[in-house]
């Protein structure tokens, strides 16, 4: 009968070599932008303020066949007068090499909308944060499945 | 040398909302590509966008390496008043494109 002496068998250690392996196969070439990440930049842009869901809209495919362009929209429910409206928009995403996207100013005109084209490096959340001229500030967030990324190279 | 393109109502109604469109040619280089010899291709975007309406900021952009190349902008203002809206593009390294038109208000 065959005993391994060190008290690991053949197969944790071959097991372990291809776990090992695998992770050397998707670690990314560039530190990529995660949740918490994303989480300390839009804190950092609100300074204090938590976001509240609702009040924004973020309009994405929800299928990006193409990453280099992804088309969004974002609106914010908002009387745009200058006792009441929106004064920035930011717009992030979870996965990218870095998380900031977007920010955009407004001044009490108009309608609280903006669209643009971003690239997303792969499938991910697009979160979109509202700061409201009486202080508040309030997020939506959507998943985008992409399946060609936009940041090669 | 990018062209921006921007679309505008030549004429609006006091108090009306309308879309303003734009497009410039940049290739938003975001600094994550290589070149065929593996180097780094520096980063060389539009990293800001300002609108003003006659003279007066109203609305502005900062934008990141993720906003795709040749960046097209849509967004929305009141017409008060006839006058002139102009664009500006400020790219990384301190050079700025600039577009402008006029509008009637009546």
């Amino acid at each position: 009968m065959r005993t391994t002496t060190s008290g690991v068998s053949r197969r944790t250690v071959l097991a372990g070599l291809g776990a090992g392996a695998a992770a050397m196969a998707v670690a990314p070439r560039v530190a990529l932008a995660d949740k918490a990440a994303t989480d300390e930049a839009i804190a950092k842009i609100l300074g204090g303020v938590k976001a509240q869901d609702g009040k924004v809209k973020i309009q994405l495919p929800q299928i990006a066949e193409n990453g280099n362009t992804v088309p969004f929209t974002v609106s914010v429910d908002s009387p745009m007068t200058e006792a009441s409206y929106v004064k920035a928009i930011h717009v992030v995403a979870e996965g990218n090499p870095s998380p900031q996207v977007a920010s955009f100013t407004f001044t009490p005109t108009g309608k609280a909308t903006v669209s643009m084209r971003m690239r997303l490096g792969k499938t991910q959340d697009v979160r979109a944060v509202a700061l409201m001229s009486d202080g508040t500030a309030w997020e939506a967030r959507q998943e985008v499945k992409v399946t060609i990324g936009g940041c090669g190279g | 040398m990018p062209t921006p393109r921007v679309k505008i109502p030549a004429s609006a109604a006091k108090g009306e909302v309308f879309e303003v469109k734009t497009t410039i040619d940049h290739d938003m280089e975001s600094g994550q590509r290589k070149d065929k010899d593996g180097k780094p291709i520096p980063r060389k975007i539009i990293n800001r966008f300002v609108c003003t309406y006659n003279g007066k900021e109203v609305f502005s952009a900062d934008w990141a390496a993720a906003i795709s190349a040749n960046p097209y902008l849509s967004f929305f203002l009141t017409a008060t008043e006839s006058g002139t809206i102009e664009m500006k593009w400020h790219e990384d390294g301190g050079q700025v494109f600039a577009a402008s038109q006029a509008i009637t208000v009546n």
